[in-house]
């Protein structure tokens, strides 16, 4: 059936409104995103790492998690969430469990690229038949804006701050989702919030109904961190995609596909401008930064254009 | 009566983990304790038994894997040693802190720096505040049957504990002694089903693991701790139930030859054997020594303990283990803590022996003996930390 968004947004939430997210953050976004594209009949089994995400949306004795939800730490949640995949495994082989449940584990960055990266590695090597996906907000927010391997490199964040010397994050961002790719999992995608969330949706649907490992990579934009309006959320998204800083893309099994392609590529400067980490760059002077941004950002693309041909 | 065999500590672990039949097992190698995950993965690979195997990336993985097949409803057990155990740290807490009734078997070795491979209880010690029950095994009867009992331990809904068993690396890990097994059926019937009251899978929607505030945290802290005290009681019963089973009956500790003793030795884990020896061959000397052998560590058996070193002059708690606190070991504090209230105290000192795989002979636990003797003659403990096999002491 088509997507609707109508529809899709009329179903039960399995992720409810009254946790404690900042407005505008990204993350309570992707979360209910991936969990509505579960078909209706299937119950689910969320681990989510330590982050915004996990102090904000289950404080005891309060949840707002309407399937099950499990957190134990922040480096681990790829291990967590393959212990109870593996548990469904042996319990419905032998007939103790009868539902069809599905297992989603949830990472902030700094739990997917930096503290929680081996976990991940492994899990998605071993094969369980789950989903990992990342909502990257680009650095440590939880615990005040910390530079991670997520970080844009001239972003001023507080471990990697603008000074007379050093101009904000020295290092180019990585690549997570291409060495996600590398793992040669069934599916990897890389979305965001798009208009009428098809993009997320379908990529979501992809990622539980493929068997085995899948990744999803989620932009998810932190306006307190990022510093622009929180109203904004889906102008700095479209605009991610639009200067092709965020591309939208999938993998099926190695075969890459680029799912959305701009009509006009638009200057970094546009996704640049309204964010106020980035305020440094359009100093005098500093004209060499927006220069090697866009550079950068013009390799990678046409890297990935030529994967998708 | 049991099956009659002849197996390796680590043999008998991967045995009985076969007989029990975890949903899951996540383990990742270590020396001592790989070979209970190598003995396990054939068990797999051979169809004799239907456990979901999960050969994870590093240990903190396994326990992380242990700790949500076990909130997924799912029986689920890991190995380790010395840093493998280090590793898990971490999520020791929050298996206990989750009332998680996971089972760690302990292979014990020092932890690193620098690298040892060989044998002490730097590891689990370590690990004694994590809130774990700590089960000590002197030999592979022990370890198998230990292992057993700890299911039932931990999943006893007064409990709700994780539980490690814990034996020493090489020493009884690698030494292939005779040992009785029970029969499958037994082991099964004994161990019986895990049915948590909650569980992620049972239907309800479940939500495991919160942000703790200061408005409740305490209280859970403090309901954990109330746990470990409670679980004491439900060790003895299933140790009573085990004992009726096997014939092989075990309290919170042995004591050997303590009935008249003056001077004791308490000492956990295999050098029991050799200090039992040593016991023997004073006793045929006329001197009226004996030793405890400490099976539970956690809970620590405060009362009881103090009961049985009530008449005793002179007692040598032996660490295999330093704490670096300046004052000695793990189990010294605690056992002279435990002393304070009696009216007449024994004097306590305490001996670091045999750390990092040094080999403990008779010779030791003599010296131990005799420094006792000293100690009762003066009516003086002297001094107090020492340190017996070690160069240039």
């Amino acid at each position: 059936m088509a997507y609707n968004l109508k529809v899709e947004a009329s179903k039960p939430e399995r992720f409810v409104g009254g946790h404690r997210l900042c407005a505008g953050c990204g993350a309570g976004v992707a979360v209910r995103g991936v969990l509505r594209a579960l078909n209706d009949e299937d119950k689910s089994v969320s681990g989510v790492a330590t982050s915004c995400l996990e102090v904000s949306s289950c404080l005891y004795p309060f949840t707002a998690w309407n399937d099950c939800f499990i957190h134990s730490a922040f480096e681990n949640v790829a291990a967590s969430v393959s212990g109870a995949e593996a548990a469904y495994n042996a319990l419905k082989r032998k007939g103790k469990v009868k539902d069809t449940y599905k297992f989603i584990a949830f990472g902030g960055d700094g739990g997917t690229y930096d503290i929680g990266f081996q976990a991940l590695s492994g899990a998605m090597e071993r094969g369980h038949d789950m989903v990992y996906v990342c909502y990257d907000n680009e650095a440590y927010m939880n615990t005040g804006l910390q530079r991670s391997s997520a970080t844009p490199k001239y972003a001023e964040v507080s471990t990697a701050p603008v000074g007379s010397k050093i101009p904000g994050k020295a290092q180019f961002k990585k690549d997570l989702t291409e060495t996600i790719v590398a793992h040669d999992i069934p599916y990897v995608a890389q979305t965001t919030f798009m208009t009428n969330f098809k993009d997320l949706h379908e990529k979501a649907y992809k990622a539980h109904y493929t068997p085995g490992p899948a990744f999803l990579n989620v932009l998810a934009p932190c306006p307190r961190g990022w510093r622009y309006p929180p109203e904004d959320l889906m102008a700095i998204c479209k605009l991610a995609v639009d200067t092709c800083v965020w591309p939208l893309y999938e993998v099926i099994d190695g075969e890459w596909k680029l799912t959305y392609e701009p009509k006009t590529k638009l200057p970094v400067t546009d996704y640049l401008k309204p964010q106020g980490r980035f305020s440094h760059m359009f100093k005098p002077g500093a004209e060499y930064m927006i220069e090697d941004f866009q550079k950068e950002v013009d390799k990678k693309w046409e890297r990935l254009l030529k994967k998708c041909k | 009566m049991g099956i009659r065999e002849r197996l390796s500590g680590n043999e008998a672990v991967a045995v009985a983990l076969k007989q029990i039949d975890p949903d899951v097992v996540a383990a990742y190698p270590i020396t001592p304790s790989t070979e209970v995950p190598q003995y396990f993965a054939q068990f797999v690979a051979d169809g004799q038994v239907n456990t979901e195997f999960v050969t994870v990336e590093s240990e903190h993985s396994a326990m992380s894997a242990c700790i949500t097949a076990t909130a997924a409803g799912g029986r689920s057990a890991t190995i380790t040693s010395a840093c493998g155990l280090a590793l898990m740290w971490e999520l020791l807490y929050v298996a206990s802190g989750s009332r998680l009734p996971v089972t760690l078997a302990v292979v014990n070795r020092a932890l690193s720096g620098p690298i040892n491979i060989n044998n002490d209880h730097s590891d689990s010690m370590g690990a004694r505040d994590s809130g774990w029950i700590q089960l000590y095994s002197e030999n592979n009867q022990e370890a198998y049957d230990n292992y057993i009992m700890s299911l039932r331990i931990a999943e006893h809904k007064d409990v709700m504990l994780p539980v490690m068993t814990c034996q020493d690396g090489f020493i009884t890990s690698h030494a292939i002694e005779n040992i009785e097994l029970l029969e499958d059926d037994k082991v099964k019937k004994f161990v019986g089903e895990y049915k948590p009251e909650h569980s992620l899978l049972s239907g309800e929607r479940l939500s495991i693991g919160p942000y703790d505030t200061p408005m409740f945290y305490f209280e859970h802290q403090y309901q954990r701790a109330r746990a470990m005290v409670d679980s004491k009681k439900v060790i003895l019963e299933v140790s009573k139930e085990f004992g009726e089973l096997s014939g092989r009956h075990y309290g919170l500790f042995e004591e050997y030859k303590m009935e008249d003793a003056e001077r004791a030795i308490i000492v956990l884990n295999s050098t029991a054997g050799t200090a039992k020896a040593v016991v023997d061959e004073l006793r045929s000397k006329g001197e009226k020594v004996g030793i405890i052998k400490l099976r539970v560590f956690r809970p620590f058996p405060m009362e009881e303990l103090a009961k049985a070193l009530a008449h005793v002059k002179a007692v040598a708690v032996m660490d295999k283990a330093e704490s670096f606190s300046g004052i000695g070991g793990p189990v010294f504090g605690d056992v002279r803590s435990a002393c304070y209230e009696l009216k007449t105290r024994p004097h306590i000192i305490n001996y670091i022996y045999g750390l990092g795989g040094r080999d403990v002979p008779m010779s030791d636990i003599q010296i131990v003996f005799d420094a006792l003797k000293e100690v009762v003659k003066n009516d003086n403990p002297g001094e107090i930390y020492r340190h017996v096999g070690v160069r240039g002491v």
